[in-house]
């Protein structure tokens, strides 16, 4: 994967898989710390005991077309080559929480990449779904969360022409906003 | 900024207007959005469909994702389903093929034959 953001788009289709309802994703960008931090966090249908421990694995899949799932195998990987920790937290029934530190300031580190046109094109094309993002970097934070969205169009769609530019644009913004200029 | 309000006037907008083009008739495209998918280019491929379909504004066409579809060497794979057709799937899908996609199957319902699995397969 060339960038953070692909990571993020492969974590979040496990999610999708497990029935989620609402998938959080936040990516923390500390300075002073030196750290990157990306958590995906979900409300499906978690792992058991079992299946968790043997997640990090890539003989370890969900999937039934083959038996090889290397998305969290990679995700660790990228994680562990800068210098960071990866972790997951899963419960039947309860959901599933991923969780990448790496250092910022690693030359192996890929860049975020194109953030919002992935939350973008997570949300448009599955619609059913809420998400609630959280960028942060140094000072500057901002949320955007598709339930209060919801709230406001009430039956008018997501796909519906202004209402997906608007999505989009306020996403550009808020990713222009945290991290502009910022070499993340 | 972008705020609730602006969204709040879209969706007084959206409920004066009628949907007077109804091209789709249930058109789903689908993009295999697996690690398989993601590695070999599929994002800017499912971006370039709701663009495109954004553009045309085309009313009661669904672009979702979806997880590996099988076939990952001839990723990125797109799957378009019409109603009452079968279903078409095309394989390397590059963005810069994605409004001839549109304009000449999902609109006018010619599939672009070259792109397709059956095509491509039979070529190698």
């Amino acid at each position: 994967m060339r960038e953070i953001s692909e990571h993020i788009l492969d974590i979040t289709q496990n999610s999708i898989t497990a029935d989620a309802s609402l998938v959080q994703i936040l990516v923390n960008a500390d300075a002073d710390a030196d750290e990157f931090e990306i958590i995906v966090e979900d409300n499906g249908r978690g792992m058991s005991e079992e299946f968790l421990q043997n997640v990090l694995s890539p003989f370890s899949t969900s999937r039934t077309t083959r038996k090889v799932g290397l998305g969290i195998p990679m995700f660790k990987e990228t994680s562990r080559t800068c210098d960071g920790s990866f972790e997951i937290e899963s419960k039947p029934g309860k959901g599933t929480k991923v969780i990448a530190r790496l250092k910022l300031s690693h030359i192996d580190r890929p860049p975020l990449g194109a953030f919002a046109d992935t939350i973008y094109i997570l949300i448009l094309s599955n619609q059913e779904l809420n998400f609630y993002i959280e960028m942060k970097c140094d000072s500057e934070c901002s949320v955007f969360d598709t339930r209060k969205m919801r709230i406001v169009l009430g039956e008018v769609e997501f796909d519906n022409p202004d209402v997906s530019l608007w999505i989009r644009q306020s996403l550009e913004e808020s990713e222009r906003k945290v991290f502009g200029g910022k070499n993340i | 900024m972008k705020s609730l309000a602006e969204l709040e006037a879209i969706r007084e907008k959206a409920l004066k207007q009628v949907n007077i083009r109804k091209q789709g008739d249930g058109t789903r495209i689908v993009v295999g959005m697996a690690t398989c998918g993601i590695a070999a280019g599929a994002r800017p491929v499912l971006s370039a469909f709701l663009e495109e379909v954004n553009k045309r504004e085309l009313k009661d066409i669904s672009v979702t994702q979806t997880g590996c579809i099988g076939v990952c060497r001839l990723e990125p794979i797109v799957e378009v389903y019409k109603e009452g057709e079968e279903r078409v799937t095309y394989v390397n899908v590059k963005p810069s093929m994605v409004p001839k996609i549109v304009s000449q199957h999902i609109v006018n319902g010619t599939p672009v034959v070259e792109n397709t699995i059956g095509y491509v397969e039979s070529r190698d």
